[in-house]
């Protein structure tokens, strides 16, 4: 027997090896679909609604499996431009733009929206609450330099960052210039994160409803609502598809991009939207926003997604549109004579 | 895709070179974090190596075992642990310790009090039997006697105090999870490198990834010297 045990090791070993190609091989029997890698924002991930969506998604579409990364908008959309992705689902109407103009997006569509809030400890100690959102922030930073607040900010170029750093400039500050001061504390993460460290700090912070509402109920944070929803603070995603006429990007998959952008405008999915979280937190975490638009059922919200997140009064120019498919896009006018003369074009 | 690598690397020699105070600032940062965290360490690990060195006690294998399984301790899981320890609602809520600098040094000196206590320990029982019954003799007390083993384990205590040096300034786990890579407070090299490709700043992340690596090779130069003499 004791010639065995020298065999022990090799034994062990060759256990080790034949289950890690048994589970590479299970594996990768799963992975036979082909992948679409959309890239998208923290905010809208961790609520858990994309996971809703990437299930209705592939039961419709069987061969299809979705992947998300989610990151804060800035580097969402500079994965997509490397190639990275085949489409991008963010909010950040400018950014946005960009990324239409420089050649990398087509098909852009408005799907959904909601609003961000500014959050903080129940005793409100900057006295922010009931203010709007560009004087709450300027009471916080006068709190902060007194030594009485803190502010906690997403610091990573999200589309929730540079809604922030609109409302610094706003009234008249420079986020680049506040973040080396004391009372303000640049977090570099993404929304979760940044809550979890304002809760810990009894500090202050700007976030989308949804990702407010998620963590309030779960229990993760327990800061509350200081300055309410309104036209200032509206958050609008948006759907594009790569373009694949950028040589850069003739890799991406556009068909199943374009299926699931239009998978997201649909009817069905709208719906989800509108019922996503109402049952845990009573109000829709994101709203449906394409047949608000379409049939104007809220002009007031309405008139805010025009003025705010179109472009050239439009969801999408009409040069950035590359075979749209069923896909139909908005524009503010929509007064028959120029829709007839769109058609001629 | 390689212009972008060699332009980050262009920027990043440019960074170190012109003394950035951004990148220079998270340097010094993190040799202060991870330097008290060594310190601190020390404190305790240097009197339970001497003891575990010197010692016979019921139990002590049992302790030396569990000193060298601890020396493999997934840093993101003690992360994990001093987080929820240190969070408002947990038991040491009350010192407020969370996302501070201190707060990633005591995570870093308990990461790394085993390698400071079996690196010291292997020295100390390497010293020669008969010198540490010497010392045991001849010392009028306990701390004399301790202190006289340990000049004579100098080369090893040294060992394991770069070694542990290293392991802190080099572990992201902790620092990320409990200093939360805040600008200007507790961002250190390793939660830049890792986090600041959020910012997607190439150039930046290139420049603290040299100085990471150029410190944590130049201490381990040090330590093969020592090891050889």
């Amino acid at each position: 027997m004791k010639h065995l045990k020298k065999y022990y090791g090799i034994i062990l070993v060759a256990i080790i090896i034949a289950a890690i190609v048994i589970a590479a091989w299970a594996l990768n029997a799963t992975q036979q679909k082909e992948i679409l890698t959309v890239s998208t924002t923290t905010s809208l991930y961790e609520t858990g609604l994309l996971d809703i969506l990437d299930a209705e998604f592939e039961a419709k579409y069987p061969n299809i499996n979705v992947t998300f990364i989610s990151q804060g908008t800035g580097l969402a959309i500079k994965t997509a431009m490397g190639g990275d992705a085949d489409m991008i689902l963010v909010h950040d109407p400018d950014r946005e733009q960009a990324f239409l103009n420089e050649g990398y997006g087509v098909n852009r569509k408005i799907v959904a929206y909601n609003f961000f809030v500014i959050v903080g400890p129940e005793d409100d100690p900057a006295g922010v609450k009931g203010l709007d959102p560009v004087n709450a922030l300027l009471a916080i930073k006068e709190a902060g330099e007194a030594g009485n607040a803190i502010w906690v900010s997403r610091g990573d170029d999200s589309g929730t960052h540079s809604m922030e750093k609109r409302l610094w400039i706003a009234g008249d500050e420079d986020a680049s210039v506040l973040r080396d001061e004391k009372w303000y504390w640049e977090r570099g993460a993404g929304m979760t994160a940044t809550l979890v460290m304002a809760n810990e700090k009894r500090g202050y912070t700007i976030c989308d409803m949804g990702s407010y509402l998620n963590n309030y109920v779960s229990g993760a944070i327990d800061l509350e609502i200081m300055v309410e929803a309104g036209q200032e603070t509206l958050n609008v995603y948006s759907a594009i598809a790569c373009d694949p006429q950028n040589p850069d990007l003739a890799h991406v998959k556009f068909d199943h991009a374009m299926k699931f952008i239009n998978f997201l405008a649909s009817d069905e999915v709208q719906e989800i939207f509108a019922d996503f979280g109402v049952d845990n937190f009573g109000q829709p975490l994101f709203n449906p926003a394409v047949k608000l638009l379409k049939e104007n059922t809220d002009p007031t919200v309405a008139g805010w997604i025009k003025d705010f997140a179109y472009i050239d009064g439009t969801e999408c120019p009409s040069d950035k549109r590359y075979e749209t498919g069923n896909l139909s896009f908005l524009k503010i006018a929509t007064i028959p004579t120029i829709i007839r003369r769109e058609s001629l074009n | 895709m390689t212009s972008e690598i060699i332009d980050g690397v262009i920027q990043a020699f440019h960074l170190l070179f012109s003394l950035d105070p951004t990148v220079y600032s998270i340097v010094f940062r993190s040799l202060y974090v991870s330097g008290l965290a060594t310190a601190m360490a020390m404190l305790w690990s240097l009197p339970i190596a001497v003891i575990l060195g010197m010692k016979n006690f019921r139990g002590k294998r049992f302790v030396k075992a569990s000193f060298n399984a601890f020396l493999g301790v997934p840093t993101v899981v003690l992360g994990l642990v001093l987080f929820l320890l240190l969070k408002r609602s947990g038991p040491f809520g009350m010192f407020e310790l969370l996302f501070t600098p201190l707060a990633i040094s005591i995570g870093q000196a308990i990461l790394i009090t085993p390698i400071l206590v079996s690196f010291t320990m292997s020295a100390i029982e390497s010293v020669d039997t008969e010198l540490r019954e010497l010392a045991r003799t001849l010392g009028s007390t306990e701390i004399q006697a301790s202190t006289a083993i340990l000049r004579e384990a100098a080369g090893g205590v040294t060992l394991a105090v770069i070694a542990g040096f290293n392991r802190a300034f080099a572990e992201l786990g902790v620092a990320t999870m409990i200093g939360g890579n805040v600008h200007g407070r507790t961002r250190v090299l390793t939660t830049a490198i890792a986090l600041e490709i959020n910012r997607a700043d190439i150039a930046f992340s290139i420049a603290l990834g040299v100085i990471l690596v150029g410190i944590v090779f130049a201490m381990s130069l040090i330590l093969n010297y020592l090891r050889r003499s």
